[in-house]
């Protein structure tokens, strides 16, 4: 497996875990972790709220508007990521609507989260007996108190088990803008590693991401256990 | 709008690079059909270990390996094997090389799946199948298995709609999938019309596995 002519483990080392090259090229994989943590950050608040108002919007149960929602989410959730990155960052210059790579990932990360976050809110809504807003309304509350105090602080709740799934994934995605040279963590290190034509960036951007991550993983565990306790 | 109609949805040009668009999407559905089974099979075997063992420690490896691949971009692993592989004197194919990474990745997602399933068998039924006379494995194949996955039959449909999206990073190591072979198409022509015909070809592949999941989430709400 190893080549014949490597001395072994040494070798192994210097290919892959490189002091020097690594102390040339942290920072630059630094600076790509600051991009890619401001775009997660971006996608997650921007796609969590428009997830929300079209879930409020498909309960409003106006016929047309609750079609078009369903029909923003089923075809956001079926088109591939990459497929819209790479629609939006270089089919769209055609059209006159030029973007930079960091728009061009966010905006398509945003409408795939805002489209599964719809769902799993509008699972939440369907779930809650109607006597909750039949109830909530014969207090005499409107339909948008009766909305926003009673029936979204239930729904909420019920969603956040699929959610945090999908918010890692959707998250995870950012390394997709490396696809159109978004200089965050997989982007640096690739040609931080071909600069230096050795591995060790991409070792490094490798362990920036589960850096980043695995607090977020076990975040994740941590709020689905507590969540499922109280219900 | 006239630009639109010439960038977009140039008949012309779709007409042109539809058989190649065609090939792309068989190797589309094919690296699916390849890399799916296998996922579902090794996360089956993954999530009978990890909840038939008594070894608490085989069941911590298991958590720490899935949590492990779940912190993971499944693109930036594709490269690390990619680009690592020559590094350790390894030539793999590209095939290789993203079946390695799907593997990886795939396991960990439905292993999870499947784990929730078992645990939502309430313990009475192997205890019944087991008071029967069924050996443990019997029990596991006859009664546990197929009830496990009839509940989370929605989350796997899910997981393999990913999976089938997924497939698009394979055009980051050039194999000619869809996505890769539009993008091709598209530096050919100089028009984007390849792109979208393949972003619509996307489409008509999997929003009937989206509405199907969707009807299926519905269904098991009823019940629920």
């Amino acid at each position: 497996m190893v080549n014949s002519a490597a001395p072994g483990l040494e070798q192994f080392f210097f290919t892959f875990f490189n002091a020097d090259v690594a102390a040339t090229y942290w920072r630059d994989i630094a600076r790509g972790m600051g991009i890619t943590a401001l775009l997660s950050i971006a996608v997650v608040a921007s796609g969590l709220l428009l997830g929300l108002v079209l879930a409020v919007v498909r309960h409003l149960q106006w016929r047309l508007p609750g079609l078009l929602v369903v029909a923003f989410a089923d075809i956001l959730r079926s088109l591939p990521p990459l497929v819209l990155i790479i629609v939006f960052f270089f089919a769209f210059p055609f059209i006159d609507l030029s973007m930079s790579s960091f728009t061009a990932t966010w905006l398509a990360l945003t409408l795939v989260l805002a489209a599964y976050a719809e769902e799993s809110i509008w699972g939440g809504i369907l779930s809650l007996p109607v006597g909750q807003s039949e109830a909530a309304r014969s207090t005499g509350l409107s339909w948008w108190q009766t909305t926003v105090s009673v029936v979204l602080p239930q729904a909420l709740r019920l969603a956040v088990p699929p959610l945090t799934n999908r918010v890692i994934s959707v998250t995870k995605n950012t390394a997709l803008g490396s696809v159109i040279a978004l200089s965050e963590i997989l982007n640096t290190a690739q040609s931080a590693s071909s600069n230096a034509g050795n591995p060790t960036p991409l070792m490094l951007g490798a362990a920036a991401y589960l850096v980043m991550f695995i607090p977020v993983v076990l975040f994740s565990r941590w709020l689905e256990t507590r969540w499922r306790w109280k219900r | 709008m006239d630009a639109l109609l010439q960038n977009f949805f140039n008949l012309a040009i779709y007409r042109e690079v539809f058989p190649f668009l065609l090939r792309g999407l068989w190797t589309t559905i094919w690296l699916s059909l390849l890399v799916i089974p296998i996922g579902i099979v090794s996360g089956l075997a993954l999530a009978l270990v990890c909840t038939q063992t008594r070894h608490r420690w085989l069941r911590v490896l298991v958590a720490v390996y899935v949590d492990f691949f779940r912190s993971f971009p499944p693109l930036v692993l594709l490269i690390l094997i990619y680009f690592g592989a020559p590094f350790l004197g390894l030539d793999l194919p590209k095939l290789a090389a993203v079946a390695i990474g799907f593997m990886l990745n795939n396991y960990s997602y439905f292993s999870e799946v499947f784990r929730a399933g078992i645990e939502s068998v309430p313990s009475g039924q192997m205890e019944a199948a087991r008071s029967t006379g069924l050996t443990r494995l019997q029990a596991l194949r006859h009664v546990i298995v197929p009830q496990a996955t009839r509940n989370v039959l929605p989350d796997l449909v899910s997981n393999c709609i990913e999976v089938i999206k997924l497939t698009t990073i394979a055009s980051v190591v050039a194999l000619p999938e869809l996505l890769r072979v539009a993008r091709d198409a598209q530096s050919l022509v100089y028009n984007p019309s390849p792109i979208v015909l393949a972003a619509l070809m996307y489409l008509a592949l999997l929003w009937p596995l989206v509405r199907w999941l969707s009807r299926l989430e519905h269904k098991n709400r009823a019940i629920a």
